[in-house]
């Protein structure tokens, strides 16, 4: 049992919850997540370290409202318990100084990508980041991402704020300017799979982060499998982060879909 | 156990009398005990009920009357572990249960567990001596279940065992299945400190989240689980060695002073064959987990499991039958084996594939998946399959199936499980430096002590044996936990 510090509203529907989880806190790298579960019959759900305090012994989960499971969650307040966390999970992030990196962030994206774009920044990279959202309602980590970026460049698909359109094109817009070294997209799986063509055009080494379906997260069960290079992988422990260019989008989109309620369903004949 | 101290045993007045007692002739003149069992089509309706109901106490009496309580013992030779057979069936003739259930407990661990999982009929039934008659063996299974089900029953006719005074020595072992379990319980008797780290939420390993409750139920796991608590055993769950916590962490910031690791064979194998990722193709250990640790199937679980009408499993093992037992009891009009080899080499146990055809199961040996296809919704619905004949034997003694040309079939399904086997997880081990690893990715020990090539890092079970058995996981967890402590006696000076 992990007790709940903190929630915070960040945006419409979308809570940053912090929880008491001193071993985790100090072992979690970028690019690690959890997974937990919220009640005797809960499911397990992964969820991201956007943040870690090492001191406090706590960190901090991005989570948005869309299921029961997530509703659950969000409705957390603090002093209350989650009932099981496990972690970290999945491989760290490979940081090192490469030059310039493109950070590119959809939507809830922007949560698994702080402690990443903080990472690059801290090993002296220089760090352009968009960060994009349906509307205004829905950007996240604004602040946070500003304080680790050289730029930051926001966009949204309404224009309720910053510049309109998707963030392929604020990305093409700082490629088109300056030569990037690295791209890091996160965010629904469509969001990326545009991302990683874009980079392709340019031959800019892309990375992503994926968020299939899981139930262990330890490699136990394969339903996380993906193809990244026409192998499959375990995305909880092989990944999350895999060649954006190389992996199998359509097959990650429809594998996301597996469980949508009629699914589960007896089929009829 | 020794030849004289079988003697011994063996010639015990008592003992003597019981055999005196019945004539041969009228001890073999008696069938073998049929299980009580719920009926098929009662029982596929749930995916709770225990198959199996066990003997009444006049049924395992009659049962055991049958044992001609051989000198030469042969059940005991087909014992993985060495139980002393003879002496606790016919403590069961004579009406003492809870002296029959101590003695299985001075041999197992586990013994209502390996009552029901056991393949008894490649092991100590194997060796009884009723096959020579040409009739069936004593059934030491349902036996040995009877025994220990009375003994969890009757709590107060088993002493509890004795526990030496703490000597305040730290010990970890890695993951809760059976292995760790036994190996928790012994050091605990020895006087030391033991935590069972274990990454999912539940005790248990594969006991929970693999075999289903029909075959053994989640009560006679927790009965031992609680045992091991009061005997001080520390269980710490969602802990996750090597990432939590590394060894080293655990050894120099926490005190641990050995380990034993038990962290089993959890890695599912897949075939690689055109589309395997589809959706509706899943491994055993999702599906079985989903519904077994997570519950899915029922109403208020919040983990969902798909379900078809037509549901195929391909293996022939344990896992094989379990699954395709529960996609029946989740409503498949058809659920069906499919296997590359023919019924005689199938690995299950010979009583899950009887339960599995009374309950409707198909089996459609000789057949080998080799492509899904996949509706435009990129859910499959259908499998492709090669047909196989027996060729010559391989390396495994069984003989190889090898495809017959242009014999492949079509077959509609709306679900497939995947059961060939698993690997050993790599999580860990990856983190455990200066630990021999074989080929295969097992924990290569010494056989007598279960040593690693760490002098403080002991290994047993499934991650030694890649997938094996439940008395082996529980025997390689009470003999490492005998050498771990000789070895730590030297090492600390404890005499
Ligand atoms: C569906 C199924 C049916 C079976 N049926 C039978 C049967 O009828 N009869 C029989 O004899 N055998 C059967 N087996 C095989 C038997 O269950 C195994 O041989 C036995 O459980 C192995 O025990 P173990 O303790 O080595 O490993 P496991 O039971 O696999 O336990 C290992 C545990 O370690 C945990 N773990 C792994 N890594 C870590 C880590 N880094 N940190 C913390 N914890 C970790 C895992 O989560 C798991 O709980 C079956 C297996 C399956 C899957
Ligand atoms: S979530 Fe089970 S193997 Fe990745």
């Amino acid at each position: 049992m992990n007790k709940v510090v903190s929630n915070r509203l960040l945006a419409n529907n979308i809570h940053a919850i912090e929880v008491e989880a001193p071993l985790i806190a100090r072992s979690r790298k970028p690019g690690n997540f959890v997974i937990l579960r919220v009640g005797d019959k809960g499911e397990r759900i992964p969820l991201t370290i956007a943040d870690a305090d090492v001191e406090k012994g706590t960190i901090t989960l991005v989570v948005q409202k869309v299921g029961a499971s997530s509703a659950k969650i969000v409705s957390l307040q603090p002093g209350d318990m989650v009932t099981d966390l496990v972690g970290p999970l999945g491989q760290n992030t490979h940081i090192s100084k490469v030059g310039t990196v493109l950070a590119l962030a959809g939507g809830l994206g922007a949560a698994p990508l702080l402690p990443i774009v903080k990472g690059f920044k801290e090993a002296g990279n220089r760090v352009l980041t968009v960060l994009a959202a349906r509307n205004k309602d829905l950007l996240i980590l604004r602040e946070e991402l500003g304080a680790y970026s050289d730029e930051l460049l926001i966009m949204t698909d309404d224009g309720s704020e910053g510049k309109k359109g998707v963030v392929t094109v604020g990305g093409e817009e700082f490629i088109n300017r300056e030569k990037v070294d690295l791209a890091i997209a996160i965010g629904p799986a469509i969001m990326m799979k545009f991302a990683a063509q874009m980079t392709k055009k340019y031959d800019i080494p892309t990375i992503c982060s994926l968020n299939t379906i899981m139930v262990d997260g330890t490699g136990m069960c394969g339903a996380c499998r993906v193809t990244v290079g026409g192998e499959t992988k375990f995305t909880c422990v092989d990944g999350p982060e895999f060649d954006g260019h190389a992996i199998d989008f359509d097959e990650l989109l429809n594998r996301l879909g597996a469980y949508k309620e009629e699914e589960c369903k007896l089929p009829v004949k | 156990m020794s030849k004289e101290k079988y003697t011994e045993m063996r010639n015990q007045p008592w003992r003597d009398e019981l055999r005196k007692a019945v004539p041969m002739k009228e001890r073999t003149a008696g069938e073998r005990v049929k299980m009580n069992e719920v009926d098929p089509a009662e029982r596929i309706k749930s995916q709770l009920l225990e198959v199996n109901l066990g003997l009444t106490p006049e049924q395992a009496q009659a049962e055991a009357k049958r044992c001609m309580d051989c000198a030469n013992h042969p059940c005991i030779n087909g014992c993985p572990v060495g139980i002393d057979i003879p002496t606790f069936v016919k403590q069961i003739e004579k009406g003492e249960f809870g002296k029959a259930a101590n003695t299985l407990r001075e041999y197992s661990s586990l013994p209502a567990v390996c009552g029901r999982v056991c393949p008894q009929e490649k092991q100590c039934e194997a060796q009884c001596t009723y096959h020579k008659m040409k009739k069936e063996p004593v059934a030491i299974g349902y036996l040995e279940r009877f025994a220990a089900d009375y003994a969890i029953k009757n709590p107060g006719e088993c002493p509890k065992p004795e526990k030496k005074p703490a000597n305040g020595i730290k010990i970890a072992a890695i993951g809760a299945g059976p292995t760790s379990l036994a190996f928790a319980g012994d050091m605990a008797k020895l006087g030391y400190d033991v935590t069972v780290f274990e990454a999912l939420h539940e005790i248990g390993g594969v006991l929970k989240y693999g075999i289903p409750e029909f075959r053994l139920p989640n009560s006679i796991v927790d009965s031992e689980l609680k045992a091991m608590e009061e005997l001080g055993v520390k269980f710490v769950t969602n802990f996750l060695v090597g990432r939590t916590a590394t060894l080293e962490q655990l050894s120099e910031e926490h005190g641990f002073k050995a380990f034993y690791v038990g962290s089993g064979a959890g890695l599912p194998r897949f075939m690689n064959i055109p589309g395997e990722n589809l959706n509706g193709v899943m491994s055993s250990n999702e599906y079985l987990t989903r519904v077994n640790l997570m519950g899915a199937g029922s109403e208020d679980s919040e983990t969902p499991v798909l379900r078809g009408n037509t549901v195929m499993v391909v293996g022939g093992g344990n896992t094989a039958m379990d699954s395709v037992r529960t996609a029946k009891r989740l409503g498949a009009e058809r659920a069906i084996i499919v296997y590359r080899r023919s019924r005689e080499e199938m690995p299950a146990r010979l009583e899950e594939v009887h339960h599995a055809e009374q309950e409707g199961i198909e089996f459609m040996t000789l057949h080998n998946p080799i492509e899904y296809i996949g509706t435009e919704k990129g859910r499959v619905r259908a499998v492709r399959l090669q047909k196989m004949e027996l060729g010559e034997p391989d390396a495994s003694g069984r003989r190889k199936p090898v495809p017959i040309k242009d014999a492949i079939v079509e077959l509609p399904i709306d679900l497939a499980v995947v059961a060939v086997g698993v690997s050993p997880n790599p999580l860990l081990l990856r983190t455990l430096k200066g630990v021999e690893l074989s080929k295969w990715g097992t924990i290569v020990v010494n056989e007598e002590t279960n040593q690693s090539s760490d002098p403080d890092i002991f290994a047993g079970g499934d991650i030694v044996r890649g997938g094996a058995t439940v008395i082996l996981a529980m025997g390689d967890g009470r003999k490492a936990a005998a050498s771990m402590d000789e070895y730590l006696r030297k090492k600390y000076n404890l005499d």
